[in-house]
């Protein structure tokens, strides 16, 4: 399946965007040609131009009202093409770190496409200040997304000590049978995300039961237990590259949506409905936690399995609550990511290390560390790119992550304990 | 299908740049893992730390291949250093995720745009390694025994690589005969018993951390000169599952067990790629059920569920020794 128009959707700007389209051949030698486009807008008026190596002119062309230009060269060879920055519309610049003009061989009867990405003008951009609400923003809807997962990988940590790898899995799991029900089955995206969570619930629990608790009464070492989640993981990701194959696609429903503004800040519909049902899910599992007899038995597996089967707690019940609690968090994470980001085989797995991040800085095996920790990696990762490169945003909570263990190992929440 | 290939393939597998680079990579994290019971899951970092350090020395600044070699060691023996100074006091799973979290800090600031002036973004960095085959004193030629056949600079990154594997394996079973390396293997074991009697486990844990990370660092310089490029997802955490798995499957806290698990891991993968290319040309494969594109996708799974049935069912792996082992968290 292919996608002309990738629709750029809760990313961190509306970056516009240039694609460069194949266009219809005109002569029969060499040509070098492209379609400029701004967010799917062809951009029409602006002056390309093409030198030799010696820097001699060889051809100049303005694209047409779609965008198109096309130049075509005397011989092959090496050539640099160049955007006339001043012929773009004021709104419009080459996106930052991006060169205007391109340096490229070009062969005999070669059609060459040339891509200059386009993005918002650094002449109107915003201050730092004025992106900030912005930013903390879409840094507390991901943190939230994170959030479900991390509560799920948590509690599975805290009740069974496995440090689960394959978690990302988990995430992306929901998200494909979303895509499943939602696009191959025609389902809309509401019901078929119930029926994904109910599934990969089911699924969640079914892991356990014919995985985890053979290992778990086997005996197997929690270190063995932990590698095999790092092959359950390469697995699973295989399975799902090959079942789904490598690209990226949308859902059927809510794909383009405007941002209203809401005081400083705009926020699309189903932004502000992904945050709610974090919210709302959250404060479920915090009163279930809490209030509830299941609730309190997994908290006192947490603490102490040996002390809780003795007083009584079915320990291997709670466990596979948890199971297909947390797959069920995980999945519903996944969709809502996905709402965001397109569905793709990695989703869970980008995002593992975060998730990851925010269980550890919140404190290993408590589900609200877990929880605060999320939010604090979420915000801290959308804010961080007002000063490093949003590439390197990643890289950044993972770094925090390090430092902060360097300062308070047990983390935010977590108790302190002497461990050598 | 034609058997004679397929089984050539896998020989020249055998010998191969992938298994001198995994089987260096897995000398040394079967140090951290197999000797120490230390989490390493960040082996790739000391790889690209290793491969870039060189890379970015020659290349950008002009340095002999010599100095990019200290300066590569030198990065792989802070790196160390830096990720144990604060997680070797901590339970095993934070080293485990501390180290995983820096790999891909590593893979991703090499990967930056914003470096690419040193690093070359995702296209990675060549340029350096003219150097090392100045040296090369293999005449020009092909030169190989039955089915396997190289040319002069093949057959020179091969035996300096074979050498550093046939050296690493003798360092390593020196140490580990050594007071020294009782030491690793009794903090394995049970660290507060070593505790008990006098030793400073956490210094003992971090010499053990630079030592695997240096070994390791000798297959970044491995990866670096057979392909005379370094790029940053050659360096991703599968990398470091890759060298889990052959751990594993070769035996942890054996010598050769990496060595072993390497060739057979590498020769395990070219066999299925070979046959499942060979029987799809030939049709008895269909389109519906795997694409040429699919081929590696089966691999990854094939890595996975071996990884996940070995650790289950055979966690000494082929060498190992079952009493020896006790690897669990505390």
């Amino acid at each position: 399946m292919r996608y002309a128009v990738r629709a750029a959707v809760g990313s961190l700007v509306a970056a516009a965007c240039l694609l460069l389209l194949p266009a219809v051949a005109i002569a029969a030698g060499e040509t070098l040609q492209g379609t400029l486009q701004n967010g799917g807008e062809p951009v029409e008026g602006v002056t390309i131009t093409v030198t030799t190596a010696d820097g001699d002119e060889v051809g100049e062309d303005e694209t047409d009202e779609d965008g198109v230009f096309v130049i075509e060269l005397p011989a092959p060879g090496e050539y640099t093409i160049s955007l006339e920055e001043d012929t773009l519309p004021d709104e419009v610049a080459i996106r930052e770190g991006r060169s205007a003009s391109v340096t490229l061989p070009v062969a005999v009867g070669q059609e060459r496409s040339v891509l200059f990405p386009l993005g918002k003008s650094t002449r109107v951009v915003q201050s730092d200040l004025d992106r900030l609400p912005q930013l903390a923003l879409e840094g507390l809807i991901f943190g939230l997304i994170i959030a479900l997962a991390a509560v799920g990988l948590s509690l599975i940590y805290g009740t069974t000590g496995l440090v689960n790898f394959a978690h990302g899995e988990l995430v992306t799991l929901g998200a494909l049978l979303a895509y499943f029900f939602n696009v191959l089955l025609g389902l809309q995206l509401v019901p078929a995300a119930l029926l994904a969570v109910l599934a990969a619930a089911v699924l969640g629990g079914f892991q356990d039961r014919i995985l985890w608790r053979p290992l778990r009464k086997k005996g197997t070492g929690l270190i063995a237990q932990l590698v095999v989640t790092i092959g359950l993981a390469l697995f699973l990701r295989g399975l799902y590259l090959y079942l789904f194959g490598g690209s990226s696609r949308p859902y059927a429903d809510y794909q383009l949506q405007n941002a209203s503004a809401v005081g400083p800040v705009a926020i699309t519909p189903k932004d502000a409905i992904a945050m709610l049902i974090c919210v709302v899910i959250l404060l479920g599992v915090a009163y279930v936690l809490l209030r509830t007899r299941i609730g309190k038995a997994t908290r006192a597996v947490s603490d102490n399995p040996a002390l809780a089967a003795s007083s009584g707690i079915d320990v291997e019940r709670v466990i596979a609550t948890v199971w297909i609690a947390g797959a069920a968090l995980a999945g519903l994470a996944g969709i809502l990511l996905a709402l965001g980001q397109q569905v793709s085989f990695q989703l869970g797995f980008q995002i593992l290390l975060l998730v990851f991040a925010g269980v550890t800085l919140g404190g290993l095996g408590t589900a609200f560390g877990a929880l605060v920790g999320s939010l604090v990696v979420g915000v801290f990762t959308q804010v961080s790119t007002l000063v490093i490169p949003p590439e390197l945003k990643n890289a950044g909570a993972l770094a925090i992550l390090i430092l902060i263990l360097l300062v308070r190992p047990q983390g935010i929440l977590g108790r302190a304990e002497r461990v050598g | 299908m034609d058997w004679s290939l397929i089984f050539s393939n896998a020989l020249a597998a055998m010998v191969g740049l992938e298994t001198v680079v995994f089987a260096l990579a897995a000398i040394g994290l079967n140090v951290h893992f197999g000797y120490t019971g230390l989490l390493n899951f960040g082996q790739a970092a000391f790889l690209a730390v290793a491969g870039y350090g060189l890379a970015i020395s020659v290349a950008n600044f002009g340095f002999s291949t010599g100095a990019g070699v200290v300066i590569g060691l030198t990065g792989a023996v802070v790196l160390a250093l830096l990720l144990g100074a604060p997680t070797l006091r901590l339970r095993a799973d934070y080293l485990a995720i501390v180290t995983i979290a820096a790999a891909e800090i590593v893979r991703l600031v090499f990967r930056s745009v914003s470096l690419a002036e040193y690093t070359g973004g995702s296209d990675g960095q060549g340029r350096f390694s003219e150097g090392f085959y100045s040296i090369n004193p293999i005449a020009i030629g092909r030169y190989g025994l039955g089915p396997l056949d190289f040319d002069e600079r093949q057959t020179w990154v091969l035996s300096v690589g074979w050498t550093l594997v046939g050296l690493s394996c003798l360092l390593v079973f020196l140490l580990m005969r050594s007071p020294w390396g009782r030491v690793l293997k009794a903090i394995r074991e049970d660290e507060d018993a070593v505790r008990s009697l006098g030793k400073n486990v956490y210094f003992y844990k971090l010499q053990s951390l630079v030592l695997g990370g240096v070994l390791g660092c000798l297959a970044g310089f491995m990866t670096a000169w057979g392909n005379t490029v370094v790029q940053p997802d050659n360096f991703s955490t599968e990398t470091t599952f890759y060298a889990y798995t052959i751990v594993i499957l070769g035996g942890a806290a054996r010598v050769l067990g990496p060595v072993v698990g390497a060739a057979i891991f590498w020769v395990l993968l070219s066999l299925t790629d070979n046959i499942l290319n060979q029987a799809k040309n030939a049709g008895y494969i269909s389109d519906a059920i795997l694409t040429g594109f699919q081929v590696g996708q089966v691999r990854l799974m094939l890595v996975g569920l071996g990884l996940m049935l070995l650790m289950i069912f055979r966690p000494q792996g082929l060498l190992g020794d079952r009493r020896e082992l006790a690897l669990d968290a505390r």
